[in-house]
């Protein structure tokens, strides 16, 4: 389907499935229990899931294919976002332009920072890349600040001209839109105990990201993916094998800074102001962190990770020592003051640690990421229940490794 | 006819004469062997070839066109191909796509965007990347993973991965180093059924063994010169090559 082939199809539509239905799938707990506030299903933070997920997958094709490891990549971010709210300024609200201008802005930026990293391969690639990001970053903050206007951060304001819609609407910026549907647009649905929303933004991104991943397995089946592969894993061999591999990795690092640029669009499209801490290397990192936890080369396994990250951070960090009383309520007085003393660290404001906790125990024992610790478990289940011994077991498949 | 001609090659690493005045000529469809003592400046001289060493003087043509300071890709898509010491093939690719990346190397050139059609929709490159395998033995393992093969059989694969772009010459350094004896009879059956195809191969060896099994004109390299050149029984008798090659004792 979709000149895709029979898996890829499944799990193009197992994520077609889940970003659709992720209102229900983020909501688990109705609204009253005690778990409802694990439940991630309200816009913003779903909005996050995907736009990052767009930033994993893109990174994946640079890192995950060719295995050049981009420290910079926030910049791309960046740059793409203070493209977006400037088209909000100037031309309209509609967020396409925005978007579409986002992309290009971030390509433009890839080409000319990827011309210059690319002389240099392996830990220089590296250096140069969050040297690049980094100045990015100073620049944003203090001379380019009548573009980025600086530490404030660029945002709408009152007398934008917008040539092509209205500078205000009664007395106020016009909200971001698509056709007339504003993003902030949600329709709530109650049922029982349970509650879901369904936000016109979400809509939008998730339909960007089912987009964005599918050109990903296109990239990733294609010649073109094949020879991104036969860099990361032989340069010298591709080389005397009659492939000039220097436009290969240039074409990965532009395109994966084009899909950078993409994130930054709908981050603006979604809520329109762009800062400079945008490009700091701690988000060039986060992109490193999510695309290795999840399982860099493999298709789906950055969009998880994206999601393992973001959840972390919006809902274990609002766990606090109140919260942790309430669940140790049956217990003595004692026993839940020792557990709470033990837990308190990993909580809160200490949700980094267990992140970081997390993040060491994938690649010290699934060094393939989350995915890989689902193909093991899904070895182990088709084992288990399966009465003849199965004989792939002995030779190690290539298809295995996505 | 001269399919590849080196003429006065130098070449010094530091104030180590690597290469001294090598004067070389391949007929089309021989296979050369070049043979020496560790040393000699053997496998410096392959490098000179295929672009990943520049000789300090000299000329290097194939089939007339000059290959001094050209990209090793831009001397491949001219008709040369490089079997290495070591085997280098895509380890952690399976052995179909090891196949198939030479295949499209050939076919769309050293750099095309073809980012959205699959590989699998190629069916004539599949076909040819296929029945490579198929001669060459390795049909039956073609979804395992290249790392997983034996050494034997990484030479094979790297070989096929040669074969399968139809070049002119083949370079071949030291192919069978390392092996046991069964293997390396292997390898020799395998390089004669390949001879039968009449591709240019240049050996590089010290397992006389495989030179006089394989080679029909030999050239012999001691200290970067050519001291002798010959037909494999010439130079076998030959005692200016026992003097370099053995210290004077007899092959």
């Amino acid at each position: 389907m979709l000149g895709l082939n029979k898996k890829d199809t499944s799990l193009f539509l197992i994520v077609v499935g889940m970003t659709m239905f992720a209102p229900f799938i983020l909501n688990p707990f109705p609204e009253t229990s005690q778990l409802a506030q694990f439940n991630a299903g309200y816009p913003d933070l779903m909005q996050r899931f995907v736009i990052f997920g767009i930033f994993a997958i893109g990174f994946n094709l640079l890192f995950g294919l060719t295995g050049y490891l981009s420290f910079g990549h926030a910049a791309f971010l960046g740059v793409g976002s203070y493209a977006g709210v400037w088209m909000m300024k100037l031309l309209t609200m509609d967020v396409i332009p925005a978007i579409f201008m986002s992309m290009v802005v971030a390509g433009l930026f890839s080409i000319l920072v990827g011309y210059v990293s690319l002389r240099r391969s392996g830990i220089y690639f590296s250096i140069l890349t969050l040297a690049f990001a980094q100045m990015s970053f100073s620049l944003a903050y203090s001379v380019l600040t009548p573009i980025t206007n600086g530490e404030t951060g660029l945002q709408l304001a009152l007398d934008d001209p917008r040539i092509l819609g209205v500078s205000q609407v009664d007395g106020s910026i016009p909200p971001a839109s698509i056709f007339g549907i504003a993003m902030r647009d949600s329709w709530d649905l109650t049922l029982g105990g349970w509650s879901f929303t369904f936000n016109a933004g979400y809509y939008l991104c998730a339909v960007i990201m089912i987009l964005a991943f599918y050109v990903s397995v296109r990239i990733f089946r294609s010649p073109f993916g094949l020879m991104l592969k036969a860099v990361k894993s032989n340069q010298q061999r591709m080389n005397y094998t009659g492939l000039n591999s220097k436009p290969y990795t240039f074409a990965a690092f532009v395109i994966s800074g084009m899909y950078a640029g993409l994130a930054g669009g709908l981050m603006v499209a979604m809520d329109p102001l762009a800062g400079a801490e945008r490009m700091q290397w701690t988000a060039s990192g986060e992109v490193v962190l999510m695309t290795i936890l999840g399982g860099a080369g493999t298709l789906f396994g950055p969009v998880l990770g994206a999601g393992f990250i973001k959840y972390f951070e919006n809902i274990f960090s609002k766990i606090n020592d109140n919260i942790l009383y309430q669940w140790f309520s049956g217990l003595p007085e004692s026993v839940a003051d020792a557990l709470v003393f033990v837990i308190h660290p990993f909580i809160g404001k200490g949700w980094h640690l267990t992140l970081g906790i997390v993040f060491m125990l994938v690649v010290i024992f699934l060094p393939g990421g989350i995915m890989e610790g689902l193909r093991r478990i899904s070895a182990f289940v088709k084992k288990r229940f399966s009465s003849s011994p199965s004989s792939n077991g002995a030779v190690p498949s290539a298809k295995a490794a996505e | 006819m001269e399919i590849l001609k080196v003429e006065g090659v130098n070449k010094s690493f530091g104030g180590l004469k690597a290469l001294n005045e090598v004067n070389l000529s391949i007929e089309e469809g021989n296979v050369h062997a070049i043979i020496g003592p560790n040393g000699a400046g053997k496998s410096t001289l392959l490098n000179c070839f295929v672009g990943k060493l520049t000789p300090d003087t000299g000329s290097v043509t194939f089939m007339g066109k000059n290959l001094i300071g050209i990209k090793p890709h831009e001397i491949n898509q001219a008709g040369v191909s490089r079997v290495f010491q070591t085997p280098e093939i895509f380890s952690d690719l399976s052995i179909l796509d090891n196949v198939i990346i030479p295949t499209l190397a050939s076919n769309d050139g050293s750099f095309s965007f073809n980012a959205w059609n699959g590989v699998q929709k190629r069916g004539e490159i599949l076909d040819k990347a296929e029945s490579i395998l198929e001669d060459i033995g390795l049909a039956e393992k073609k979804d395992v993973l290249a790392a997983s093969l034996s050494r034997g059989d990484k030479r094979r694969l790297e070989l096929a991965m040669c074969l399968v772009q139809d070049p002119k010459l083949v370079l071949l350094d030291e192919p069978t180093a390392g092996m046991s004896r069964a293997d390396t009879n292997n390898t020799i059956d395998l390089l004669k059924r390949i001879g039968e195809r009449g591709i240019t191969k240049i050996v590089i060896e010290h397992d006389m063994h495989v030179v006089f099994s394989l080679a029909n004109k030999v050239s012999v390299l001691a200290q970067g010169t050519v001291i002798a050149e010959g037909k494999p029984e010439d130079i076998k008798g030959d005692p200016r090559v026992q003097e370099a090659y053995l210290g004077g004792a007899h092959i």
